[in-house]
């Protein structure tokens, strides 16, 4: 039951073949057998989960009319709010905080009576490619647990492969979606940027972040897409148009006549081969569906990174001031006369760790009277360029792709020392975060290096995120076609997984 | 060693640069959706935004925007078509996020004026005060320390925080440098700061009360040899909260940097705070070294794009310029200078407008407002707009009195009881059962009970001693518990003595 696909547990709880109850209490048995060894989860809500899938229930047992989703469980990532639930995006400064409200997504997610199974694991307040970052200890990719599930969102994904959730909830800021998508063999979307209300998601980089869904189809990722997607008032940089059609997309996977275009800029020197060769077999298969394929350059994607690497910390660093032990959370020192400022400062100092507080560092010294425009005005600049690369693009091609990372899952603790290293894992990502673009990740087979899952990523213009979804259903089906099987039917089995 | 203020003008000449702070009367706040109420208990009027919770995202009031183009527009600035909130990062714990979001180097409203009147030894001379920009921005919350004692955080065992304040909205407009206004330096900047308010006032943004610190001024002054260009060192006051009080905060720093200059010291950078009691500032925290905010675009705001034709609309909504509105209320009024003066001073020349407009005489609608009603006010050490008596309230009365139905003093008993909450004019002369004896025949039978209760008094008057009737028409208002028309007991006593009234 819980190796199916979302809309398969979907379609068996609509004709009375399971209940909602039975499919979230055996979720709730895979993570209790499985956890252990991958550590997906950062808090899992068995009572909340069963109580609500039993009002499910009972709503379809009345007969009332419930969305495509109802009933079926998901993992949260663990940086959005949901009321009453723990909420540490990762991080020790807010051990034990329960916020006292739900965010926007969540919202959507129980009014589409999605059933939230807990909260997943992240690289601190979502910086970081792996997921090491956690202050709880890392995920471990359930394809080969001594490596990395990608990050930061690297429960939401691991939970998937692990089949602990069918479905899940990411954020993608430069990547955090798509890259452990990508290194788990599972879809990841990030819509585009205003396409779902941030509101309640614990901001890292205000103008990049951008909640999306995760799941093991194409099909399923966009049924989520539509439940939390949508215009919201709270969110001033939420658009106010019509969601994209992105669940008919899916469904009809029709790439015939659509021209896709391969970015030049992001391939070759430094993609491993087996990602460069399940990229062009994958080309091949579109082709043979009927897209026409064409190559498209974007010169400026190579200051992407840098660019990046500045706007990203110079946002972290006002929108992590917060964070202070006067309102909420952590607070250390606070004895006997010691002042605020120093309980800002001790908290601050044991709360954070290492990579948030390098980003904190790098963010004020870039935003700094006198660098400002060197470094923080110089990164926007690159930003207008990017977009401008990503207009020329779309004006030939209708989507763009790219391997959606340079290389399969490393081991943990690989690159943990080596920052920069850690990086270059988003170099294929950043620049649709940059552009506020839609992009996608699916899975394009293994490397047969190392056997390890490969992504395929899908960019689409503004508010296009329709196409993203008919291309990558589109290769889905080839595929399917191609290995008789999904890939993720091929994961070694997990010790306690039944 | 001490200076006279003539000793420094003589010398130095003043600069001038006005920042002051208005507090929006929007019913929400700047960027959430919680009350802007004054007093309530605290931190009871906020929410995940304005405490900054994690995840939760400012919006923009809407209302907020459209008073803060009414001001530019007043104010005679530009708009800008496209303009964007910052960020102001620094740390402090009244500040939830540790950031304010402010407007910086995109202000909404651009490059305006005020042009203010004040009398000089050469008779009215008009003084323009160029407006550099008009910006949105949040209020921080309150910090109450306590332990200590200055009341100041140093010091202090433990500090309260109260958040309802944080995210209300101000609006803050700064001054270009203003020289040139020599010795008026002082007049000219508390000129400007009422204009100001009256303009401020007449949009209906702001409730305007320096004392509640919905108006707000920091007053810069440097001083420079006269004759010279560069600019001197300028100090900042701030705590200035009454228009007097910016008159004699820059007076008093006028004078102690000129002390300073003097004597071969300099005048350090700083925020210094206005003493009410003494007149003189106190040092703040120094400037020297500029505090590095780290502005940036607010990533969670689009920027702020209004739309011409709906700017057009609100400039074409504007109120007339209070000063010329003044103006033209006085030559139609016909009211000399130093009752304008007594109305604008007392706070009411708006009700007696109001009170005109509902058919008032002018003379009588002001004579109300500021005698009776502001002897009560007095009274009850309240301001006069908070008395529970409106202008549609001394309009009736008026009306009543003219029509002969009420006598002046009546008319006061009726003021006082619609003042008490006893209702309306009507109800308050039901209630109380006032009403003018004008029935001849009651007063014949009264003039007749007094003239025959002292007849030699009587006898005087037949005999030509018209003042004698005083004691009579008193006797007779008695009678009739005051609710005589005097006037006409007068006619009737005079006519009954055979005298011609």
């Amino acid at each position: 039951m819980i190796r199916n696909s979302a809309s398969e547990m979907a379609s068996k709880l609509a004709n009375g073949e399971i209940t909602s109850v039975a499919l979230t209490q055996a979720h709730l048995d895979q993570i209790s057998a499985v956890d252990k060894e991958v550590h997906a989860f950062l808090h899992v809500d068995t009572q909340g989960a069963l109580a609500q899938a039993a009002a499910v229930d009972a709503k379809r047992n009345n007969g009332e009319k419930l969305s495509p989703l109802a009933g079926v469980p998901l993992a949260l990532k663990d940086v959005m709010t949901q009321k009453g639930i723990p909420t540490t995006c990762g991080s020790k400064i807010l051990e034990g905080w329960r916020p006292p409200y739900d965010s926007t997504v969540v919202a959507n997610l129980k009014k589409n009576d999605i059933v939230i199974l807990g909260k997943t694991n992240m690289d601190e307040f979502a910086m970081g490619s792996s997921t090491e970052n956690s202050a709880y200890g890392p995920t471990h990719n359930p394809w080969d647990l001594t490596r990395i599930p990608g990050g930061s969102g690297g429960g939401s994904a691991a939970s998937l492969a692990a089949f602990e959730a069918p479905l899940a909830i990411g954020t993608d800021t430069g990547g955090s979606i798509r890259q452990p998508a990508a290194v788990t063999g599972t879809v990841g979307v990030k819509p585009t940027y205003g396409g779902v209300s941030r509101y309640g998601l614990v901001a890292f980089s205000s103008s990049l972040d951008q909640a999306g869904p995760c799941a093991r189809t194409v099909l399923d990722a966009a049924l989520l897409h539509e439940a939390i997607a949508g215009h919201d008032p709270k969110d001033s940089t939420s658009i106010n148009a019509p969601v994209p059609a992105v669940v008919a997309a899916a469904k009809s996977g029709n790439v015939k006549g659509m021209k896709i275009g391969v970015v030049k800029e992001l391939n070759g020197d430094g993609y491993q081969k087996g990602v460069r060769n399940r990229f062009e077999e994958s080309l091949e298969l579109l082709a043979a569906a009927g897209a026409e394929i064409v190559e498209v350059s974007a010169p400026n994607f190579e200051y992407a990174l840098a660019a990046y690497y500045l706007i990203a910390p110079s946002e972290c660093s006002s929108n992590l001031a917060r964070f202070d032990a006067m309102r909420y959370g952590l607070r250390v020192g606070d004895n006997d006369g010691a002042s605020a400022e120093s309980v800002m400062n001790l908290t601050r100092e044991v709360g954070f760790g290492r990579e948030v507080k390098r980003r904190i560092i790098l963010g004020t010294y870039a935003l700094s009277s006198g660098y400002y425009d060197a470094y923080y005005g110089s990164a926007q600049k690159v930003r207008t360029l990017i977009t401008q690369d990503f207009n020329k693009a779309f004006e030939i091609a209708d989507v763009l792709v790219s391997p959606t990372c340079p290389t399969t899952a490393f081991k943990i603790g690989e690159k943990a020392n080596d920052p920069l290293a850690m990086y270059l894992n988003d170099i294929a990502t950043i620049p649709v975060n940059m552009a506020g673009i839609g992009g996608m990740s699916l899975p394009s087979g293994v490397a047969e290096e190392d056997g390890l899952p490969v992504g395929f990523q899908i960019m689409s213009p503004v508010m296009k995120d329709d196409r993203m979804y008919s291309v990558g259903a589109a290769l889905e089906a080839a595929l399917l076609t191609k290995w008789g099987a999904p890939l993720l039917s091929t994961i070694p089995a997990l010790a306690g997984s039944k | 060693m001490s200076l006279t203020y003539d000793d420094v003008i003589a010398k130095y000449e003043p600069v001038l640069g006005l920042e002051v702070h208005v507090e929006l009367n929007t019913k929400s706040k700047m960027f959430c959706g919680c009350s802007t109420i004054f007093g309530a208990e605290p931190n009871t009027q906020t929410c995940p935004v304005c405490l900054a919770l994690p995840g939760a995202l400012p919006t923009v009031n809407e209302k907020a925007i459209e008073s803060t183009i009414k001001i530019g527009l007043a104010l005679n600035c530009s708009i800008a078509p496209f303009s964007r909130f910052a960020r102001k990062n620094y740390f402090y714990p009244d500040m939830p996020k540790n950031f304010q979001i402010s407007q910086y180097d995109e202000p909404i409203c651009v490059n305006g004026y005020v042009d203010v009147e004040i009398e000089t030894d050469e008779g009215p001379k008009v003084f323009r005060i160029e407006v550099e920009r008009v910006h949105m921005e949040e209020d921080t919350g309150k910090s109450l320390h306590v332990g200590g004692a200055t009341g100041r955080i140093h010091g202090a065992e433990y500090s309260l925080l109260d958040y309802n304040r944080a995210g209300i909205p101000l609006v803050e407009i700064v001054t270009k440098i203003v020289p040139g206004t020599g010795k008026y330096a002082p007049e000219v900047a508390r000129a400007y700061v009422a204009e100001l308010r009256d303009i401020l006032r007449s949009l209906g943004v702001s409730d305007v009360k320096m004392e509640q610190g919905s108006l707000r001024c920091d007053a810069n002054v440097s001083l420079r040899l006269i004759g010279v260009d560069t600019l001197g060192t300028r100090s900042e006051t701030k705590n200035v909260n009454s228009l007097r009080s910016v008159e004699r905060a820059i007076r008093g720093e006028m004078i102690r940097h000129a002390e300073l200059l003097n004597k071969g010291e300099r005048v350090v950078q700083e925020t210094r705070h206005f003493q009410e009691d003494t007149g003189l500032t106190r040092s703040g925290r120094s400037k020297e070294q500029a505090e590095d905010y780290r502005y940036f675009p607010e990533p969670d705001l689009v920027p702020v794009a209004p739309d011409a034709a709906w700017i057009e609309e609100l400039r074409a909504a504007l109120p007339e310029r209070p000063s010329i509105h003044r103006k033209r209320l006085q030559e139609q009024w016909a009211v000399p200078d130093k009752e304008m003066s007594a109305m604008i001073n007392a706070d009411v020349l708006d009700v007696v407008e109001a009170t005109v407009a509902l058919g008032a005489d002018p003379t009588k609608a002001r004579g109300w407002w500021l005698g009776e009603i502001s002897r009560i006010a007095n009274e009850k050490d309240v301001a006069i707009k908070d008395l529970a008596i409106a202008a549609s309230d001394v309009a009736e009365i008026v009306a009543l009195v003219n029509a002969g139905e009420l006598t002046d003093k009546l008319a006061r008993q009726v003021v006082e009881g619609v003042i008490a909450g006893e209702g309306k004019p009507a109800a308050v002369i039901a209630a109380r059962g006032i009403k003018v004896v004008n029935d001849d025949s009651a007063l014949m039978a009264a003039i007749e009970r007094a003239c025959a209760a002292q007849p030699e008094t009587a006898q005087k008057v037949r005999d030509g001693h018209v003042p004698a009737a005083g004691a009579l028409i008193g006797a007779i208002m008695k009678d009739t518990k005051g609710q005589a028309d005097a006037a006409r007991v007068r006619e009737l006593l005079l006519g009954h003595l055979g005298q011609d009234s």
